[in-house]
């Protein structure tokens, strides 16, 4: 066997591969035969580097050179000045925007992962998901083959217990306590089952996990299923992952022939099976009680709790269920001991936490950062701030079941706790970033209106609840608002959260409550001066031309509406009557003439 | 069905394919050979499919083999330099792949410089 002296990494994540990372794997496959480098190097999809806004990217081993915005045809000078000749393509290595100039050439030379700690992503963007065998490679599948033949089910228990894992999907419930409760949990037949029904807008680190290290969530469900005494599990994934999907049953399938799933693990007569259950993509079956009833085939509706999954779940079982990222963490856990997690973190968030970097932020991606992380780290150092040099306003963490943490609390550390304490949450992981230009008022308008479409319609509180705070928050943005109006929402989100069934409705006035509290003086200036302080409400805008027009007519020509009249080289005027606020003329206009407000 | 021994076997198999996708550990050993145009006249190419061989057949698993473009003195191509960690790079000329065996046997297996074959002993 002759040795392979460089692998080319190509990421095959959702982000890169819709930016054709496809094909750049093609046409290096191409110039390796071509340049006859075909048995010295190869080329392996791997799953999400985090750096997405980058992509597609490419590392070449063994220098770890980080290749970023690879288009196929820039295969060629990979292959032959790379490959063939041992010189870096310095054009396409990733810049940094180091102060000194220099160029990161290394992956972990770069700000984006000099803060990063990979435990959930640890194998994300360095084996082929494709590929057991480099799972097994890294460790994979070894913490399942200790816990099957050296471990009783109350060590393993004891030990996730003693890690202080909680749960990843966004409550922050001990993930230990949860084995405990299904483990104690009278019946003969149990299940394990796994939430990977990502719903936040603009999460996406499940699905990243799923991806890129998919043997490590079913070697922590068999882990599971030994532990509470489950012989079948299920993995609940939405249908939008078609890429997740696929590579889950790869991993099945390879997991199956290689008997770590199926009658008699490791000979020790432990049996487990695994199969794949699709969603159609309802926010809703995020929620476990809902998920499990989808599950049992009927639509995805919540049910009261208690009783709760861990007495009666799935088909009236005792069920364990857990989150994709909770669960990537316990192989590791497992291997590395429960002292080593318990070392990562805070006094009571232990580990480390994946997030979704979304919204006015440079690097659009995926991190990992131990708890307690301030934002302002995972923001500025390794997001890169936001882009065009705009000020940081806030962030929305949990999506439309979280809140925003506003600038002044940039220094808040990322833990469970704190992050309660001052009206957001942990949520999945979504982190979406806002700069100046948002409007918060807007922002909470945005976030009502996913909650609305996605309310199942089961309860009152939240079917109309959540109706009649979008009409309101639609009220005050076209300028309608009223004081009384602000009071009035105030009233309708205690009501809501007090009273809803279930999570979604529970939490839907979460976006509203905390920009309430940070930027009240924004939903002030809607309803009293019918102003919009960001510019964006529509409704809200005028548009005027200033004297610094020069009649170049170049913002009368792109209006749509026909809104703008006027003379050549003389100074033009909007009609506000016709004027669609589409801001075309703005963009258009080189001499700053326009003005909204 | 798999037991523990398999799982170590696969393990370790596949270990040596990937190995170089590890982040460089401390100890490991870089061969890097000369592979700009007068690298490669002079016989490079098979150089460094014998240093690929020879690492492979001996499971060295933190030696990792590269090239490099031009160093300058072409007319001592074909070039290979050694890296160990904590020692000073070792720079071997005119190499074939008998020479460039004996320098992955003597030098990185064994730890003894091959005085002879190295720039100062032939070059100068």
């Amino acid at each position: 066997m002759q040795l392979i002296r460089s692998h080319i990494l190509v990421c095959a994540g959702t982000g890169c591969h819709a930016s054709k990372s496809d094909e750049v794997i093609e046409s290096l496959n191409k110039w390796l035969i071509e340049e006859k480098m075909d048995k010295e190097a190869k080329v392996i999809k791997t799953g999400c580097f985090g750096l997405c806004a980058l992509g597609p990217i490419v590392v070449v081993y063994p220098e770890g050179a980080f290749y970023s915005h690879v288009k196929p045809s820039d295969a060629e000078v990979i292959v032959k000045e790379h490959i063939v000749k041992g010189r870096l393509v310095t054009r396409l290595l990733h810049d940094d925007h180091k102060p000194t100039g220099e160029v990161a050439a290394s992956l972990s030379d770069t700000d984006f992962y000099r803060s990063q700690l990979r435990i959930a992503l640890r194998n994300c963007g360095i084996i082929n998901p494709e590929s057991i065998d480099e799972y097994i490679a890294f460790e994979g599948y070894s913490a399942l083959a200790k816990a099957l033949t050296e471990q009783k089910p109350e060590e393993i228990i004891d030990i996730i217990l003693k890690s202080g894992l909680r749960g990843r999907g966004g409550a922050g419930f001990p993930t230990g306590r949860k084995w405990q409760f299904a483990a104690g949990a009278p019946g003969d037949v149990k299940y394990v089952v796994c939430n990977a029904d990502e719903g936040d807008p603009g999460a996406f680190m499940d699905r990243s996990v799923l991806e890129g290290d998919p043997h490590s969530l079913l070697e922590a469900m068999t882990i599971a299923g030994y532990a509470v005494g489950a012989n079948q599990g299920y993995i609940y994934i939405r249908a939008e992952y078609p890429i997740a999907v696929e590579r889950l049953q790869i991993a099945i399938q390879q997991s199956k022939e290689y008997g770590f799933l199926g009658d008699n693990i490791f000979g020790t007569g432990f049996k487990f099976d695994l199969e794949i259950r699709l969603g159609a993509g309802a926010f809703v079956c995020g929620e476990e009680t809902a998920l499990l009833t989808s599950i049992e085939g009927n639509r995805g509706e919540p049910r009261p709790r208690p009783p709760f999954p861990a007495v009666k779940g799935l088909f009236g079982k005792p069920t364990l269920l857990s989150n994709v990222e909770s669960y990537a963490n316990v192989p590791w856990i497992l291997q590395n001991g429960w002292e080593a997690f318990d070392k990562i973190g805070t006094a009571t968030s232990k580990g480390t936490k994946i997030f979704a970097l979304g919204g006015k932020i440079t690097n659009t991606g995926l991190v990992e950062v131990p708890m307690g992380t301030t934002l302002r780290t995972v923001v500025e150092e390794i997001g890169g701030g936001c882009p065009g040099g705009k000020a940081f306003k806030a962030a929305q963490t949990g999506g439309p079941s979280g809140g925003c943490i506003p600038a002044s609390l940039i220094d808040t550390p990322i833990d469970y706790e704190s992050l309660t304490a001052i009206g957001s949450m942990m949520g999945s992981g979504g982190l979406i970033v806002m700069d100046e230009d948002n409007c918060m008022v807007d922002i909470a308008r945005y976030f009502l209106d996913f909650t609305v479409d996605e309310s199942c319609g089961k309860c009152t509180p939240c079917r109309i609840g959540t109706k009649r705070m979008c009409q309101i928050l639609d009220k005050i943005t076209e300028g309608n608002g009223t004081m009384e109006d602000i009071e009035l929402l105030e009233d309708l989100c205690k009501h809501i959260a007090k009273n809803s069934l279930c999570a979604l409705g529970q939490t839907a006035p979460n976006p509203v409550l905390s920009t309430l509290r940070y930027f009240r003086d924004e939903y002030e200036a809607h309803v009293r001066e019918k102003k919009c302080p960001a510019g964006i409400c529509k409704h809200l805008l005028t548009y005027t031309i200033n004297d610094k027009c020069i009649g170049c007519t170049a913002c009368a020509r792109v209006c749509p509406a026909e809104a703008i009249s006027g003379k050549v080289k003389e100074k033009h005027v909007i009609d506000p009557a016709k004027c669609i606020k589409c801001n075309a003329c703005m963009d258009k206009c080189k001499f700053s003439a326009i003005e909204k407000g | 069905m798999k037991s523990i021994e398999e799982l170590k076997k696969i393990r370790e198999q596949t270990l040596k394919t990937i190995n170089l996708r590890k982040e460089d550990g401390e100890d490991a050993v870089r061969i890097v050979v000369g592979m700009a145009t007068c690298g490669i006249a002079a016989g490079a190419r098979p150089v460094l499919a014998a240093c690929l061989d020879e690492v492979s057949k001996r499971n060295l698993a933190n030696v990792s083999v590269t090239q490099t473009g031009c160093i300058g003195v072409c007319r001592l191509e074909p070039i290979i330099e050694v890296y160990v960690p904590g020692q000073e790079k070792v720079t071997y000329v005119s190499m074939d792949e008998d020479k460039a065996r004996r320098v992955i046997h003597e030098h990185i297996v064994n730890n003894k410089v091959v005085t002879e074959l190295t720039i100062g002993a032939e070059g100068a």
